[in-house]
């Protein structure tokens, strides 16, 4: 080109591509350290002990039972308490608020839970739920997770809600139907793909979780199944086993890094493929 | 009420109909904006009254009233009279979902629900009555034979009613309104995202329809009043300027406005 303007603009996308570029290959190539070492050292941790076997004192051949089991417990524990909150919260801002100043306001609180940080969220709990019993347990570890995990349900089941064209909300309106029927089984039903990502990102989200569950479920070296009592967990054995002087127990920590890693990975990608079929429709 | 912005009475002696829905003195308002003017108008049992009009003169607007379908939005609200059968239907005290059941509405994109095409219909009338599955079936039949489109969905009734054309998509939603026996359907512009041939049915099918039910139809193509219409309403900035039967619209209007509108002058 002979256009010196032109050719002056080309150079500089040039650049800026391969900037864009680099930066990109930068963090991605961290990205894949990070899993090499995960999947590396976490094999080799890897045996039938892992799941049969709860966590034992050094010298001992020890699995991760208790953490596994009591990771399920507590998630679920947070997952039952904090969707059907998440969802319905989600459901007023997206459906009954709307424009009112009330929905305003929660949705502002929301946000601000949603990147509060975790361990205030965990402290928080522990003046709640923990000091006036006078022990830790796995339940208060459950409503600390339920507090991380609810905001993410509210926040996704408001965006996929407002995908909803209004004109289906009209027609099933036109119907004579009243709003609450509207919103169960035609609202929820056009987005239900939707609804779950939120779900299972939320699940993600609080299956990896530490700082929460420090001060409520404490952790816990027995197998036990009892709620009210401290309970151990993937993060919290991750946490402490790392820290630890015996290789066996370092060994373990890498095999439940990845053990957790692997969990989340599964959640978001089936929350991404989900998602991705929402939107196309 | 104010002269210009009357409604002619239509110069008809011969026909006795009843008047099914009377509109008397009827402003609306978004927010502050007067969307109508003082209307006033009659429709007639079992007969199709077409809305004709330039954009934004209120026109679907008017038929927004005849549901209650402006209330699901704040801010906009009616003055005035709209009786269907005598009664008020503005007023305060209405059952909005009754008379959603009374005044039936077919949209101008295709709404299916996210549902299979037997639910689609079921639907709306588990809203009103409990029947038995044999029964049921029945009642999703004779309105999907209703509305001309049973042939093409009878082998398929479990399919999502996503999975239906357009064409097919709007008459299975107007299948789903007949379904739930309304007195009066309301039409806003149901061909305008379809094709010919598909319109073509559309218009077969209202006229149709129109021997059981009181019928209005907000339309932008005038060809398609004057096929359907026994009655058309000419308005403009949500005025009422003109109401006759749909002949002397289109052969004799007497206003020059709907004159010019009809011959194509502006709009």
């Amino acid at each position: 080109m002979a256009n010196p303007l032109y050719a002056g603009r080309r150079r500089r996308n040039a650049i800026w591509t391969t900037l864009a570029y680099a930066a990109t290959a930068f963090g991605l190539a961290w990205l894949v350290l990070i899993l090499a070492a995960l999947i590396w050292k976490g094999l080799e941790g890897m045996s039938l002990d892992l799941f049969t076997k709860s966590t034992a004192p050094p010298g001992v051949v020890g699995g991760l039972l208790n953490s596994i089991v009591g990771s399920l417990i507590q998630t679920g524990i947070g997952l039952a308490i904090g969707a059907p909150l998440g969802i319905l919260a989600g459901t007023y801002l997206a459906e009954y608020g709307r424009n009112s100043r009330l929905a305003t306001v929660v949705r502002f609180i929301n946000d601000i839970l949603l990147s509060a940080p975790s361990i205030v969220v965990g402290l928080f709990i522990y003046e709640l739920l923990v000091v006036p019993v006078g022990h830790f347990s796995a339940l208060a570890g459950g409503v600390a997770l339920a507090v991380i995990g609810a905001p993410i349900m509210v926040r996704t089941t408001e965006d996929m809600l407002n995908l909803v064209p209004n004109q289906l909300r009209e027609a099933a309106s036109a119907l004579g139907m009243p709003q609450s029927l509207v919103i169960r089984h035609v609202a929820y039903k056009a987005v239900r793909a939707g609804l779950v990502t939120g779900v299972l990102l939320a699940i993600a989200r609080m299956t990896g979780e530490t700082a929460p569950l420090i001060f409520t479920a404490l952790g816990n070296s027995l197998f036990t199944v009892n709620p009210t009592g401290p309970m151990s967990s993937l993060p919290l054995i991750i946490y402490e086993f790392a820290r630890s002087p015996y290789a066996e127990q370092q060994k373990l920590a890498w095999a439940g890094a990845l053990l957790l890693t692997f969990a989340v990975l599964v959640l978001s990608i089936s929350a991404r493929a989900l998602s991705a079929q929402t939107q196309q429709r | 009420m104010t002269d210009h912005t009357t409604a002619q009475k239509p110069a008809l002696s011969s026909n006795s109909a009843k008047e099914k829905i009377s509109i008397r003195g009827l402003n609306f308002y978004y927010g502050q904006t007067r969307a109508l003017k003082e209307v006033n108008l009659g429709l007639n049992e079992g007969e199709v009254t077409a809305f004709i009009g330039p954009s934004g003169c209120g026109k679907s607007t008017l038929l927004r009233i005849l549901n209650r379908m402006y209330d699901l939005y704040p801010g906009q609200r009616a003055e005035g009279e709209v009786l269907l059968d005598g009664e008020n239907i503005l007023s305060k005290s209405l059952d909005l979902n009754l008379l959603r059941s009374r005044v039936g509405m077919v949209f101008q994109k295709p709404t299916p629900f996210p549902m299979s095409i037997y639910d689609n219909i079921a639907f709306g009338i588990r809203l009103y009555e409990k029947l038995p599955k044999s029964e049921m079936d029945g009642r999703v039949e004779s309105a999907l034979k209703r509305s001309a489109i049973w042939n093409e969905v009878k082998d398929k009734l479990q399919a999502s009613g996503l999975s239906l054309s357009g064409g097919q998509q709007q008459r299975l939603c107007i299948a789903r309104t007949v379904a739930i026996k309304p007195e009066v359907i309301l039409f806003d512009e149901p061909c305008s995202a379809l094709d010919p041939i598909s319109t073509a049915k559309i218009e077969e099918l209202i006229d149709e329809l129109a021997s059981d039910y009181t019928i209005a139809i907000v339309t932008h193509n005038m060809q398609q009043a004057a096929r359907v219409s026994r009655y058309t309403a000419f308005m403009y900035l949500g005025e009422m300027v003109e109401f006759n039967l749909t002949d002397s619209i289109f052969t004799a209007p007497r206003d020059k406005r709907t004159q010019d509108y009809v011959t194509g002058r502006f709009g």
